[in-house]
């Protein structure tokens, strides 16, 4: 091959001019065969100690069940090693499962259409809210504090760029939105987007309140519903059944693994008004030049590749293999699985907050109805708390002071179907050892 | 291929057919107000068998690196070592919740730790954050660092982002996030930025340079130092678009030309699979005048080094108290399953390994460039790197087939198309990236097929006007999908 | 290739046709032809007002979104709607039944800055080499 392109050696062929060279020495890993590789990666990850905890955390990325075969059909090489499928006839089946996820986003929300997915539910939000922004001409954002602080944090830095302002609704006594400022908010007519997460960051079920959405829609101020903990959907009122009309959220509950934190899959959806500003990929359904049905990636225009800097995003990759595993797992769940999942969830974490709230100083922080989620105030602060409960081998929780200086003797606490009463017994054990706390690690470790 | 069109999974399952995951008991409505929730779920119940032949048919008509050669310029469609996906899937890393305290995560902060290291060693620059999910994610990163920096120096004046006319379109996408206004710059000639339009281009607004090399075309910016010089003495930052980064692995670094900035995209040049269209994984790398303003979380180690080693004995936490820092991009600290991926590829090539990727990647695509230049046109005929680009212009002209009428013929010889129409500066354009993992009688087979389908375009172009004709369906029209848009089944 | 006759153009590829002091405003047929398969048309609203060679709304085809920018300045009075079930008019019919919207001009002194038919051929012929 070196004869053929006329080269002495693949040295020379690839040599780039000396002053770019490099010179330095690069350290990377050494090179290892492939059994020892694979050692090495084990090696490193049993220096994680988490697999032998009790979690009960949540805030945003959920402990769910995966059924096998979920992730048996999606590690199929087709959909493993495919690429965005430009090249429509021959991708009719990756077209066609993320058709079925923008289906299932719509349902499950209530909206008119969703696209292909995000990177995850806070650069869903970012990217909902500028949609906001291009929809209504206005530059400023109203946001609950009972979004999703890392959500809040990354519209922060998203709306930087093109100099947005965020304001912030507080949260009332019962852990639900104080709306009540809201009206007064309105009356400027400045507000893009109004921004409510239901269930919220403490749990609580928090819709938008059906006597204000006639307020807001005469106000021209869009509702963006935010849903982080995607199960919730398939229990709880659509976001557009209280008012939203853009619905952005986190789907990883969907058969997406923790893996610390990502690759995860954002959605976007919205009514067919504003079908024409969703940014990144959608796939529609069309006719070949034979009549079959086929599905292709449309409305691309508006996108990067093609509009450039008048693009409504610059996204270029979606999440699509983390699309089709929730897609997946909605398929093998059904109506059934999901409602039972749902129920279950909601089951264990009522459960959880029960014998928890009946020990002495602790109690439930906030009144209103929740999910899977609830807060815990505890006698003294909550990292006291959440580092007794580590040396018992369980992660209890997420200090909420963290984000909320006045609930730093907070814990927000999760439960799902994979909760167990033996493990909310271990909970309930060491909390009530958290003040005589050196014979409680022993009796909890047997 | 299967040609047998599979239904929408909504129009099948029914009552009775519901999996039975979960334990039962009460029900949602027994334990919430009704008020709170929603009337119906209008989603299908399905057995796990016809879920199985659902996708499995669905996975049965999609095209794929595993089942056929995809020389796809730009994407680096490279093999996807199944050691990754056995690495990414080991459950300690594979259930680990974000939100777990630095203590029960030192395993993941150190695969975090050593990536990061090695990543800064191999492209020559201080810190890399792992941050951004894609490429476009770091774009955007990056930008907003470069605002951020000119902000704290008073330079607001700053807001034009400089991109020749080769660059991808996320570039000036993301410039527009940010509130910069693009200018792009012309080509010379040879297919490189022109310095002397360059220069006339910088001044006291511009705020960065975006570029890749090498670039689009496949040609190596031979005066990149000169460039960067330029742009540095006109008070501008580079940023270096890593999409063509499996060129220059252990031959040359960004950071050693002149670039402040740049990405990598660990799903095509470090084998992460592409999954369909993503997720990918874009870090974030730059020079040490920057390293303050990354995005949080950044992984840091109780005693910092230069370069990679092996972190056994070393402490890790996740560092979000960076004041100068942009914030953060996404929900949480990084695709960290990808990481996991990419640490494993490096562990499984070193520093050699690398530098034969970028060699066989270089000799492969000169070896297609040679074999298809009595078939193509070459509007740039000199030695390429990764890819190269061919145009289809004389066979348009001449017979009216086009870049995209030949796409869909390799379509029907089991072959994807390579990239068409991009980069927008040459007609009729078709960029072809083999990359290293395919072996020269895959490539031969190739040049063989096109050889054959230009010898129907020049006795029968009408033939391959009319392809594909294997295929499932056949040239949807995408008029129709714009103009009535049908996004989602309804029910009736 | 001449272009219809009584039309001015602007260097963005618009036609319009003056009737006293109403102006009707399309994309001319080299527009459409570079465009492709047009798809979707966002058109002004009734009763905006528009500065000459100001953004007035956008002409979407399957490869590329455009930018309308009116040849001529002021109030929006009447738009073509059957563009919404049909925006291929604007293909099949550039210079009729493809017009996009009409205009009360405000500043009739504002045809100066616009082209002759010649004069846009000239343009377009500069263009291309």
């Amino acid at each position: 091959m070196l004869r053929a392109v006329g080269a002495e050696s693949l040295e020379a062929l690839a040599r780039v001019p000396e002053e770019v060279a490099v010179r330095a020495p690069i350290s990377v890993p050494p090179a290892l065969p492939e059994t020892h590789v694979l050692e090495r990666i084990t090696a490193l990850a049993a220096r994680n100690s988490a697999q032998e905890y009790t979690s009960f955390l949540g805030a945003g990325a959920y402990r769910h069940y995966v059924p096998p075969v979920v992730t048996a059909l999606a590690a199929r090489g087709e959909f493993l090693t495919s690429y965005t499928p430009y090249q429509a006839e021959v991708s009719q089946g990756y077209l066609q499962a993320i058709y079925e996820w923008q289906t299932y986003i719509a349902l499950l929300t209530g909206l008119d259409v969703a696209n292909a997915s995000v990177y995850d539910g806070a650069t869903a939000l970012a990217e909902g809210a500028i949609m906001a922004v291009n929809a209504t001409g206005r530059r400023k954002i109203l946001v609950s504090r009972g979004v999703h602080p890392n959500y809040r944090a990354v519209l922060g830095t998203y709306a930087r760029g093109p100099e947005l302002a965020v304001d912030e609704l507080p949260y009332a006594a019962d852990g639900t939105t104080d709306f009540s400022q809201l009206p007064a908010a309105l009356a400027g007519r400045e507000y893009a987007a109004l921004v409510v997460q239901s269930p919220n960051f403490f749990g609580v079920i928090d819709p938008l309140p059906q006597a204000f959405i006639d307020l807001i829609r005469s106000s021209g101020t869009l509702v963006v519903g935010v849903t982080a903990e995607a199960l919730a959907l398939a229990a709880l009122a659509t976001p557009r059944s209280w008012g939203a009309e853009i619905a952005v959220g986190e789907g990883q509950s969907f058969g997406v693994a923790l893996a610390y934190g990502g690759p995860y899959v954002g959605f976007i959806a919205a009514t067919q008004e504003h079908l024409r500003r969703i940014p990144g990929r959608l796939v529609g359904k069309t006719l070949d030049k034979e009549g079959r049905e086929a599905y292709v990636l449309t409305l691309q225009a508006r996108e990067q590749h093609i509009r450039r800097e008048k693009a409504t995003s610059n996204i270029c990759t979606n999440q699509a293999h983390c699309a089709l595993i929730a897609t997946i797992y909605l398929a093998a769940l059904g109506k059934s699985g999901l409602k039972a999942c749902a129920s279950l969830n909601l089951r264990r974490a009522h459960e959880l907050i029960e014998r928890v709230a009946a020990l002495p100083g602790f109690e439930r922080r906030f009144g209103a109805h929740f999910f899977n989620e609830v807060v815990v105030r505890v006698p003294g602060r909550a990292a006291d708390v959440l580092d007794h409960l580590e040396r018992c081998k369980i992660l209890g929780g997420v200090d909420l002071g963290r984000w909320y200086p006045e609930l730093r003797d907070c814990i927000l606490m999760a439960a799902t179907e994979l909760t167990t009463p033996a493990q909310i017994d271990r909970l309930v054990t060491a909390l009530s050892h958290f003040g005589a706390r050196a014979e409680g690690h022993a009796a909890i470790r047997e | 291929m299967s040609d047998q069109p599979v239904p929408l999974i909504f129009r099948s399952g029914g009552e009775g057919r519901a999996n039975r995951y979960f334990e039962g008991g009460p029900e949602v409505g027994e334990l919430l107000p009704h008020t709170l929730l929603r009337e119906e779920l209008p989603l299908p119940d399905n057995s796990e068998l016809d879920v199985v032949r659902h996708f499995t048919r669905l996975s049965q008509r999609t095209i794929a690196i595993d089942s056929a050669f995809y020389p796809l310029g730009s994407c680096t469609m490279k093999y996807n070592p199944r050691v990754n996906e056995a690495a990414a899937a080991l459950p300690a890393l594979r259930d680990l919740h974000p939100f777990t305290p630095d203590a029960a995560a030192q395993g993941a902060l150190a695969i975090m730790w050593e990536l990061e290291r090695a990543l800064a060693s191999l492209f020559g620059m201080a810190a890399f954050s792992l941050n951004p999910s894609a490429g476009a994610h770091a774009e955007l990163a990056a930008l907003l660092i470069a605002k951020a920096y000119f902000g704290e120096r008073g330079e607001t004046d700053r807001r034009a982002v400089i991109v020749p006319d080769t660059a991808h379109g996320t570039n000036p996408a993301s410039a527009a996030m940010v509130g910069y206004k693009v200018v792009s710059l012309t080509s010379d000639e040879r297919g490189r930025v022109d310095p002397r339009e360059l220069a006339a281009a910088v001044g006291p607004t511009t705020a960065v340079c975006m570029m890749t090399n090498p670039n689009t075309l496949g040609l190596f910016e031979d005066r990149i130092v000169e460039i960067a010089r330029i742009v540095h003495d006109a008070g501008g930052l580079m940023y270096y678009d890593g999409a063509n980064a499996n060129a220059l692995m252990g031959i040359a670094r960004p950071g050693d030309m002149g670039f402040d900035l740049m990405h990598l995209n660990l799903h095509k040049t470090f084998s992460i699979p592409h999954g369909g269209g993503g997720a990918g994984a874009g870090p974030i790398g730059v020079a040490p005048q920057l390293v303050d303003f990354l995005p949080t979380p950044v992984v840091v180690a109780d005693m910092q080094e230069d370069g990679w080693r092996a972190s056994d004995d070393r402490v890790f936490r996740l560092d979000f108290d960076r004041p100068r820092s942009i914030g953060p991009m996404r929900s949480f600290w990084s695709n960290f399953a990808h990481v996991v991926r990419a640490l494993t590829y490096l562990y499984a090539n070193g520093l050699e390994g690398l530098l034969r990727v970028s060699q066989l990647a270089v000799l492969n695509a000169n070896y297609l460039r040679v074999a298809l230049r009595d078939v193509l046109d070459m509007p740039y005929d000199e030695p390429c790197r990764h890819e190269f680009v061919a145009s289809a212009q004389t066979l348009k002209r001449e017979k009216g087939v086009r870049a995209l009428d030949l796409a869909k013929a390799l379509l029907d010889r089991g072959y994807h198309a390579p990239t068409i129409y991009f980069p927008l500066l040459v007609a009729e354009a078709l960029m072809i990236e083999p990359t290293e993992t395919e072996s020269k009688e895959t490539l031969d087979a190739f040049v063989k097929a096109l050889r054959e389908i230009v010898a129907v375009a020049e006795s029968n172009p009408q033939a391959i006007r009319e392809t594909p004709e294997e295929t499932v369906v056949r040239r949807p029209d995408e008029a129709r999908a714009a103009r009535t848009p049908d996004l989602r089944w309804r029910a009736r | 290739m001449a272009q219809p006759a009584g039309l001015l153009f602007s260097r963005e590829h618009e036609w319009v046709k003056f009737d006293g002091d109403v102006a009707t405003v399309g994309i001319s047929d080299y527009a459409q032809e570079s465009l492709g398969d047009i798809v979707y048309v966002e058109l002004p609203r009734v009763g905006s007002l528009l500065k000459q060679f100001g953004n007035a709304g956008v002409v979407e085809s399957v490869k590329a979104v455009s930018d309308i920018f009116t040849p001529v300045g002021g109030e929006v009075v009447e738009v073509n709607e059957s563009l919404e079930d049909e925006p291929a008019k604007v293909n099949r019919d550039p210079f009729g039944d493809g017009w996009l919207f009409k205009v009360k001009v405000s500043d009739p002194k504002e045809r100066e800055n616009l082209l002759s038919g010649e004069q846009y051929d000239a343009f377009l012929a500069e263009q291309s080499s």
